[in-house]
């Protein structure tokens, strides 16, 4: 039972740390608009979610065997310490004197993006929840 | 959590654009000041940006290293009857120009506000993060 709860919502549980991560590395961004020799980041959210969703581990990660039909497996989770990886630079668009990449247009709608798509994801959960609710009190 | 720690990073963006604004203040107030605690003319300060790793190595705040005093010669006006008039006549004026200084201070007010969309987008991702199963 608790294999096929996080079957259904390990999806979710990965989409949404990583749009919180792709966050916090948009808003660094807009905080170090004017930091001399500062360059602008972004992660691939695309390539990190399917590393996510992959359940093959990095070797010496060590995987919990189940040996008995009780046993719990845990998916693994390849979530905080690799998503760092696909932080990237973004291309600059224009020049700065001072050594700063970081366009404000860019970064913003980046954020307005990111912040959506994370909205959609919690009202997804959200209903995905509230179906198994309903199945539950009305069984 | 993820999404609290862009409160402290905009937080420090915010604070840092506040510290710039006020040497901008103290510039423009003191663009003609001949004299000083030290009794030298004023000379115009700046701030210095660094990036700070906030938490993890994506995280990156900001805050102000230093406030750089500028050494560039002041500017002389030739009044003789100045009280601080040199042997020649010429008292020296500070060197703030003041159009660079309004250019700071629109800069500065622009990133202020950027900041504060940040910190109120993220405490609305927050609270409907909330609502998770109601």
């Amino acid at each position: 039972m608790v294999q096929k709860l996080d079957e259904s919502f390990g999806f979710y549980e990965n989409a949404l740390s990583l749009l919180s991560q792709r966050q916090q590395v948009l808003a660094s961004n807009v905080a170090n608009a004017d930091t001399p020799n500062y360059k602008a980041r972004d992660m691939n959210f695309a390539q990190a979610l399917q590393a996510a969703q992959s359940t093959a581990a990095p070797p010496g990660i060590v995987q919990m065997a189940t040996t008995h039909a009780n046993h719990l497996s845990a998916a693994y989770s390849s979530l905080p310490g690799q998503s760092a990886n696909f932080v990237k630079l973004r291309k600059p668009t224009q020049n700065n004197l001072d050594g700063n990449t970081v366009d404000m247009d860019v970064e913003r709608n980046a954020f307005a993006e990111n912040a959506l798509q994370y909205e959609t994801a919690v009202s997804l959960v959200s209903g995905s929840f509230n179906n198994l609710k309903t199945i539950l009190q009305q069984g | 959590m993820s999404l609290l720690n862009i409160l402290n990073i905009s937080g420090s963006a915010l604070s840092a654009q506040s510290q710039r604004l006020s040497v901008v203040a103290s510039n423009m107030a003191n663009a003609d000041s001949t004299t000083g605690p030290d009794g030298q003319t004023y000379k115009a300060k700046q701030v210095e940006f660094m990036a700070t790793p906030m938490g993890s190595a994506t995280d990156v705040g900001v805050q102000v290293s230093r406030v750089i005093e500028d050494n560039s010669p002041p500017k002389l006006e030739y009044s003789p009857g100045h009280p601080q008039a040199d042997a020649n006549g010429f008292v020296a004026k500070p060197n703030v120009d003041v159009a660079e200084e309004m250019v700071n201070m629109l800069s500065a007010s622009r990133s202020y506000q950027a900041n504060v969309d940040i910190v109120n987008s993220t405490k609305t991702m927050l609270q409907k993060t909330l609502t998770i199963g109601q």
